[in-house]
């Protein structure tokens, strides 16, 4: 199995975040974080810088306890790939607002892009699929993109888009967890305890 | 008027502490309070395939405005310790029930390390821990412990003993 994303990571995640409104996002660490962050910082943004593997499983906390609100997770493979059973525990759990998008490069960007099972035998839509989700997508051109933004905002999605190996320049959201956990709250409106 | 078990007194505890997430990976120990969450119209329980799942999961309650709870055993902690940089990091309570296994009339020898290296283990990761002996103790001790995590935001962690929740039996 080869990986042949072409997309640059900066203008899909600039595509999917666009007019984001009240939609909640998770960032997973490394790129995902930095191109939530290029798209624009906003208090709803809440990136990870480490805890890898956890992306999914925060927007599921945030989704059962926000059920009005859209919850978006966005992440790459590596990180994905390290809470894949994260996929099995949302699929079976009640939580219709939270979509996921996998910025998908086949690549460990951050450690000096070293293959990641993405780009050997691994497809995580089909394995999410396997774990019961019932809508899943993979985008490989950014009209497919375009199209899986509004998917994203109203279904129960775990979508893949395929995105170029290519490194970009770091664009480094705040890193100061208790700050952007506090802003998060603010402006979601949660009284402070 | 009988008493409520001590299981059912610590599932009062979590309702009074306001916890309406209740996350956890199966445990014997654990099994009335995950019927009783399951049972609970007001509390939302999710089942994990591994326990730093429910790290991240409380995280993202709190974010999201709830409290929520993580219930699971001894062997299970050794698999959360990168995950707790998480609820440490960014000052977000942290809330966990744990059975003990390997310290009290163990039959299953790999119970044994995970279980010895427990407390120990929490504590450098940054987790308050506390433990509960004694059926008549263990709601004021899971009452006392909910309240230094979410009103103080620290994470901290309930040691259930083993004596406590008693052994598992393997027939032979």
């Amino acid at each position: 199995m080869r990986n042949d994303g072409t997309l640059d990571r900066r203008a899909v995640a600039a595509a999917l975040l666009r007019d984001p409104g009240d939609l909640l996002v998770v960032s997973g660490l490394g790129a995902p974080s930095y191109d939530a962050a290029a798209a624009g910082d906003r208090p709803l943004n809440f990136y990870l810088w480490g805890a890898m593997g956890g992306a999914a499983m925060v927007g599921l906390g945030i989704a059962l306890a926000q059920r009005s609100r859209r919850v978006l997770v966005l992440t790459g493979d590596g990180e994905m790939l390290m809470g894949m059973g994260s996929l099995a525990t949302i699929a079976a759990a009640d939580a219709p607002n939270l979509a996921i998008a996998v910025l998908d490069n086949a690549r460990y960007g951050e450690t000096g892009s070293q293959r990641s099972h993405t780009g050997l035998t691994t497809d995580l839509a089909a394995v999410a699929a396997a774990c019961g989700w019932s809508a899943i997508a993979t985008a490989r051109d950014m009209a497919e993109v375009e199209a899986l933004r509004p998917r994203l905002r109203q279904e129960r999605l775990f979508a893949v888009i395929r995105i170029s190996p290519d490194e970009l320049p770091r664009h480094l959201p705040p890193r100061d967890g208790a700050h952007l956990a506090d802003r998060f709250r603010r402006a979601l409106g949660v009284p402070t305890d | 008027m009988t008493q409520p078990s001590w299981q059912m007194q610590v599932y009062a505890a979590l309702r009074a502490a306001r916890i309406t997430q209740l996350a956890y990976v199966p445990d014997a120990g654990h099994a009335q309070l995950i019927e009783a969450a399951h049972a609970d119209p007001v509390m939302r329980a999710v089942v994990l395939t591994t326990e730093e799942e429910g790290i991240a999961l409380t995280a993202g309650a709190w974010l999201g405005g709830e409290r929520a709870v993580l219930l699971m055993q001894s062997s299970g902690v050794g698999n959360c310790i990168n995950m707790l940089s998480l609820p440490v990091n960014c000052r977000i309570p942290f809330f966990a029930l744990i059975t003990m296994r390997g310290e009290w009339a163990e039959f299953n020898p790999w119970q044994v390390p995970m279980g010895t290296a427990t407390p120990a283990v929490l504590t450098a990761a940054g987790v308050h821990v506390r433990r509960a002996d004694r059926a008549d103790e263990v709601a004021e001790i899971v009452a006392a412990s909910a309240a230094l995590a979410f009103e103080s935001a620290v994470p901290v962690a309930v040691l259930f003993s083993q004596r406590l929740v008693g052994a598992k039996v393997f027939a032979k």
